[in-house]
């Protein structure tokens, strides 16, 4: 069963500002959502290796050799701020 | 008083020297304008696929197999997911319960015996970004970012909590970044930033079996640094719980200036990184064949080498110790040994001058202009007389400065040792009559006085007279007084 509380912890790892209404909502959504998950515990996966992934595919490389980069301005042209080349963000420390 | 027992584990990043990024053809040099070293790839733009360069497998498998780990069959990535402006896509892409590599270990010397320290695993990951903090912690207003470094390759090497004290972490340290650095994956120069060290510390009264909460220490990133910032964090836990007070488990970063560890988040939040398989990325398997290929690439690594230096060469084992830590200076000093049978005294002059010098000049073996072969022709000209063992520090000391070879630096310099006695003669007369108390000392029986004497005649001749023949004529001249 999911808690309030677990609301609030994951929340704030997501950063993200839930109200009182929200978290009463989602406590009650994650709590079915994982119920609903739970329907799988009853499989027998003794014998099933775990999945790492979906495709099934292995050992897709590319050689070490150094290709074409974004031109700075480019990649540069989204940011909601810069100061030369550099990106720039909000206090951080 | 209660003793304390000190428990150190170390998390070792290590920047792999590949061309190009883990996951996209980025170069990875050092030094390039900010922000110009990026693709979509690695600036997490939407739609974009990593995929993974192959030589960062090879990297991890070699330096596995280095420090006598069990390489991984089957190996996969995950995301592990925090934010922080230094990560573009708010996760950073590594590896959570299936690392490339698992169970090593590695041996050091402590003085009183071998110490082997198991290492849990090496994973493969990308490193984040670099963030440039205007003005000072307190008053800055905002901060700037560049990417070049996002994606760059790290391998880390996590190791077991076996160390003891801050002098085996240290030694744990320095055994490891000479093991990578023969195996040629890393530059690890602490100073740039390629070999990177986080420790975890904990302390528990002697005797106990459980752990005390840990604390990690991030920002280690020189030798000095780490040792200061261990015994600091030592002293602060063992008063903390002197006090009856509780260690929190948290990180703490070393303030270098300070002196001191400061707290730097609580470690329940940040901790959790949430991590999920990356579904960007399909796994790695690594056939044996794959591995016993890598393995040929294996180099005589630091233990290997200082065994063969002891039998072959007669080394002391210290010797053997010292002049195997780096690849580089154990080449110089094998280069040395095919043109020149005494090991020990090539051993003492790499030992002694060529590290004091290059380390008061903050140079690299590989920067030094002295070559093997101008040591090796130095050496015949200390055995053949031509120069004395004083003389032959000057001439070091010149080949050092200007790469000459040492037969050009004595013909120049006119540093040729004088053995001829007729030219001595004379010197010997002057310092005889300039001197006569030492000669009076003498005749009474007082042998030493010779010793003065012989400091004389060589002052005056500038170090260049032969002191063996300076001492017999002298003593010749003296007993027939």
């Amino acid at each position: 069963m999911i808690k309030k509380s677990d609301v609030e912890h994951v929340a704030l790892l997501a950063r993200l500002e839930l109200s009182e209404e929200e978290k009463e909502l989602y406590t009650k959504q994650l709590s079915d959502i994982l119920e609903h998950a739970q329907t799988l515990n009853k499989l027998d996966t003794e014998n099933v290796p775990p999945t790492a992934h979906v495709l099934p595919l292995k050992n897709v490389f590319r050689e070490d050799e150094v290709g074409d980069h974004l031109d700075p301005e480019k990649a540069l042209s989204n940011a909601p701020d810069k100061e030369e080349s550099f990106f720039r963000v909000p206090k951080i420390v | 008083m209660t003793q304390y027992e000190t428990i150190i584990g170390l998390e070792v990043h290590v920047e792999l020297k590949t061309k190009t990024k883990i996951f996209c053809s980025c170069s990875t040099e050092f030094g390039a304008e900010p922000n110009h070293h990026v693709c979509p790839v690695c600036m997490g733009l939407p739609g974009v696929l990593p995929v993974l360069n192959k030589k960062v497998v090879e990297y991890g498998i070699l330096a596995g197999l280095a420090l006598n780990c069990q390489i991984a069959d089957f190996s996969k990535f995950d995301r592990k997911n925090y934010f922080y402006p230094d990560l573009p896509k708010a996760f950073q892409v590594s590896q959570y319960d299936l690392p490339i590599a698992e169970h090593g270990h590695l041996e050091f010397d402590t003085g009183e015996g071998e110490k082997r320290v198991g290492i849990t695993r090496i994973h493969m990951e990308e490193d984040a970004g670099k963030l440039v903090h205007q003005g000072s912690i307190s008053t800055t207003t905002h901060s700037l970012v560049d990417y070049n470094r996002t994606g760059v390759p790290l391998i880390e090497i996590v190791s077991e909590p076996d160390m003891r004290s801050p002098e085996e972490a240290k030694a744990y340290v320095e055994k490891l970044k000479a093991i990578i650095q023969y195996t040629d994956v890393s530059d690890c120069k602490m100073q740039e930033g390629s070999l990177r060290c986080d420790a975890n510390v904990s302390v528990r009264p002697l005797g106990n079996k459980e752990f005390g909460t840990k604390v990690e220490i991030k920002n280690l990133n020189s030798f000095k640094a780490m040792q200061r910032a261990l015994e600091y964090e030592i002293e602060r836990q063992i008063d903390v719980v002197e006090d009856n007070g509780q260690i929190v488990q948290e990180t703490r970063t070393w303030d270098e200036n300070k002196g001191i560890t400061l707290a730097l988040r609580s470690k329940e939040e940040a901790q959790d990184y949430r991590y999920f398989p990356e579904p960007d990325l399909v796994p790695v398997v690594i056939s044996r064949e794959w591995v016993d290929s890598i393995k040929k690439l294996l180099p005589e690594l630091p233990d290997e080498k200082k065994r063969r230096y002891i039998e072959e060469f007669g080394l002391p084992p210290y010797d053997a110790s010292v002049i195997t830590v780096s690849k580089d200076i154990a080449s110089f000093f094998e280069a040395c040994t095919r043109n020149y049978p005494e090991a020990k005294a090539i051993s003492n002059w790499i030992m002694g001058d060529l590290t004091r010098l290059l380390n008061s000049h903050n140079m690299d073996i590989k920067e030094c202009s002295i070559k093997p072969q101008q040591l090796v022709e130095m050496l015949k000209l200390l055995d053949n007389g031509t120069i004395s063992g004083k003389i032959a520090k000057t001439v070091f000391e010149a080949m050092f400065e200007t790469g000459k070879d040492p037969g050009v630096i004595v013909e120049e310099k006119g540093l040729k040792q004088i053995s001829d006695a007729s030219a001595i003669e004379g010197i010997i007369d002057r310092a005889i009559e300039d001197n006569p108390k030492s000669v009076e000392d003498y005749k009474k029986g007082k042998k030493k006085a010779i010793g003065f004497l012989v400091g004389q005649v060589m002052k005056a001749s500038k170090g260049k007279a032969n002191p063996q023949v300076v001492n017999d004529i002298l003593q010749n001249k003296l007993d027939h007084m």
